[in-house]
């Protein structure tokens, strides 16, 4: 890179413009004092939880058991993602789970009951996740019933809808080896280590082009130090990933050799990368942001609110489906309960325990993924101990209620300190 | 002089309650016109109806001497009509910048232009004398009274606007901070915009206006100058709906 030598008057101005990294961590703390705690939570409990499970269950560390964290996270994961949406405008979708039931159930009866080929089913499934969003949406935004009420309605009724699409309690199997790949197979390790080289270089590409423009603007720009703090920690923490998951998982690797980062990782990571983008860099995020945090500002600044009510349940419902196909990939067949049980409260547990305010107006994709891990190694650690469902169920309700708990103290600490 | 802003006849009603009667009135350019009246009046009311927030059952609006309509705040926006809601209407999650370009966010391509909305916003705000927000990316919950209504006069400003209409701007600020909005209330009236100022306090309202409309139960008593009337004869025009020879001939019965 040419670096202009810059006068020294401009540097000097520069100087006092732009903030040094130690801005950036006293603002930090600032924001976590004030109640905003963002990522904090889910991040102490992740580190917490793996330590704990680490120190009483050995075998949490392995391999394996890594990989298996991914796979059997990552529906509820886009799930969660979806939800972040309608949870940012303050409304909720009960119906999220058994949505992804019934679009699951409409991929299993056109792949393997009509014979289409996977791509047929994977639209499809998506399209009804569409179309279940934009009713649902309608019903909030244009009937005005509270979304609370029409999605407790659609999930009685999705219930029904996915037993009569597999009939009554049989269950429909997958057998298309595409979409079992995506929850069952992996990527050849050379090729792990491509994307998160990609993933890497992007990332850092992005955070400069950006300061820089900013900076040559004369704009606050992030320092250099704080861009070198935050891709250095995505290169360690996905180095360290990948390296894992690029491990012989296999207990007889010469018969059939396990290894190499799960499908479902980039699939997740190319999600969370263009909703944030949607959420963060465009018109519609903004607004979406806006209908959340005050819907009559939004009003009177001509936005249109149902519009963007519509179209957060329509992103809903969509990831929904797309969370249904990899719970079908996972298993490898669809029944009455795909989607049902805990599905739901713990993707609403995902996004609220990554930071997602049930208030509406804050929250991030991100949120949904570090959740969505938590949840998982909570799952995953419990199987472990071998405690029954009943434990797994107790443990998880307490945790959701302690993430709306910090959610709502969060709220109060900050109209206490005037910030409202 | 032709007004630049002028409501005749405007009849507004919310469901069997009729808030406004046959209410006239006027805005000049280079002026500022307070809009006086008692609680319930109906001030809020006869600006969100030029601002497009509520439709009017009958009446005409012109804008320059040109009959004009306006469906909703996008249609005020263009022509140069701004209003400063009484309650503000901030988004308590977004920044200042993100606030004063709401609705109308600048974008390259597919995604918004942050940096020219930044310097944009920075420049208005150093316009108005603005120097005591500390970034402008600060959240607007993290801002005192005073600052969230200089966020939301220069959001108002902010597109070279031509009528400015500010809902009851000091009614929460102290002593100091009124003074500041009141000074910035003359400068942008001297800028040559026509300025609507609603206030329940006199002394603002002599401080700073050049002509007065008063509202009494939804009719307009009088406009007049202000160099023309005293404190006495416009508390008189507020609280009964006439005074004199001013206000409501026939007497109204409320
Ligand atoms: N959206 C609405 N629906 C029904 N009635 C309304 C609505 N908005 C205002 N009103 C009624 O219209 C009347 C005038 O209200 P408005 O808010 O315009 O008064 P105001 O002059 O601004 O009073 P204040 O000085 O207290 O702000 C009141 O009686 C109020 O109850
Ligand atoms: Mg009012």
């Amino acid at each position: 890179m040419s670096k202009v030598k810059e006068l020294p008057g401009e540097a000097q101005v520069e100087a006092v413009r732009q903030p040094s990294i130690g801005h950036s961590v006293r603002a930090y703390t600032e924001r976590v004092r004030s109640g905003d705690m963002g990522a904090l939570p889910a991040v102490l409990g992740l580190i917490v939880l793996c330590t704990a499970f680490a120190i009483a269950r050995p075998s949490f560390l392995t391999a394996i058991n890594f990989a298996n964290l991914f796979t059997q996270g990552a529906a509820i994961t886009v799930i969660a993602m979806g939800l972040v949406f309608v949870l940012l405008l303050g409304e909720i979708d009960l119906s999220a789970g058994f949505t992804s039931g019934v679009c699951a159930a409409v991929l299993a009866v056109l792949v393997t009951n009509m014979g289409m080929p996977w791509y047929v089913g994977v639209l499809a499934a998506i399209l009804t996740g569409t179309v279940i969003g934009s009713v649902l949406g309608t019903l909030v935004a244009k009937v005005g019933i509270p979304s609370f009420v029409v999605t407790l309605a659609a999930f009685l009724a999705f219930q029904g809808l996915v037993l009569v699409l597999v009939h009554e309690g049989t269950n429909i199997s997958i057998n298309d080896p595409v979409i079992k790949a995506i929850a069952q197979k992996n990527l050849p390790p050379a090729l792990g280590w491509a994307l998160y080289a990609g993933c890497v270089a992007i990332y850092a590409l992005v955070q400069i082009v950006r300061a820089r423009k900013r900076a040559a603007r004369g704009l606050v720009a992030d320092p250099l130090s704080l861009i070198a703090a935050r891709v250095g920690s995505l290169a360690v923490i996905g180095g360290a990933a990948v390296y894992a998951l690029n491990l012989e998982r296999s207990f007889n690797p010469a018969f059939a050799s396990l290894k190499g980062v799960p499908i479902v990782v980039p699939i997740i990571v190319a999600l969370l990368v263009l909703w944030t983008f949607v959420l963060r860099r465009t018109g519609f995020g903004r607004h979406l942001y806006a209908v959340g945090g005050n819907a009559e500002a939004a009003r009177r600044a001509g936005i249109g609110v149902d519009r963007i009510k519509v179209s957060a349940f329509m992103i809903c419902s969509s990831m929904a489906a797309v969370g249904g196909i990899i719970a079908a990939s996972r298993a490898s067949s669809v029944d009455p309960n795909t989607g049902g049980s805990s599905v739901l409260l713990y993707a609403v547990g995902a996004a609220v325990i990554g930071g997602t305010s049930l208030f509406g107006g804050k929250g991030r994709v991100l949120d949904a993924v570090l959740g969505g891990a938590v949840i998982a190694v909570i799952d995953n650690g419990m199987a472990l101990m071998q405690y029954g469902a009943s434990v797994k169920y107790l443990v998880t309700g307490f945790v959701l209620l302690l993430a709306a708990g910090v959610d709502a103290i969060a709220r109060k600490r900050a109209s206490a300190a005037g910030l409202r | 002089m032709t007004p630049l802003l002028e409501v005749r006849g405007v009849d507004k009603s919310f469901g069997p309650v009729q808030v406004l009667h046959d209410v006239n009135f006027q805005a000049h350019a280079g002026e500022v016109t307070a809009l006086v009246g008692d609680n319930g009046a109906g001030k809020s009311t006869l600006v969100k109806c030029i601002g497009g927030i509520h439709p009017i059952d009958s009446g005409d609006m012109l804008f320059d001497g040109a009959p004009v309509h306006v469906h909703g705040p996008r249609d005020a926006g263009e022509l140069g009509i701004e209003i400063v809601y009484q309650d503000l209407a901030l988004c308590d999650n977004l920044d200042i910048v993100q606030n004063m370009f709401l609705g109308r966010e600048r974008r390259s391509g597919l995604v918004l232009d942050e940096a020219t909305m930044e310097e944009l916003a920075e420049q208005t705000l150093s316009g108005l004398s603005v120097r005591t927000v500390k970034s402008i990316r600060q959240q607007v919950s993290s801002l005192s009274g005073g600052q969230r209504q200089t966020v939301a006069i220069a959001k108002a400003v902010l597109w070279n606007s031509k009528v400015v209409i500010l809902d009851e701007p000091t009614a929460a600020l102290g002593v100091a901070q009124t003074a500041q909005v009141l000074e910035l209330v003359r400068r942008l009236a001297d800028t040559g915009l026509a300025v609507v100022l609603i206030s329940h306090n006199m002394n603002d309202v002599f401080a700073v206006s050049d002509r007065i409309a008063a509202l009494y139960l939804g009719r307009m008593a009088a406009q007049v100058k202000t160099a023309d009337v005293t404190h006495a004869q416009v508390v008189e025009l507020i609280t009964a709906g006439r005074s004199g020879d001013l206000g409501l001939k026939n007497g109204v019965t409320p």
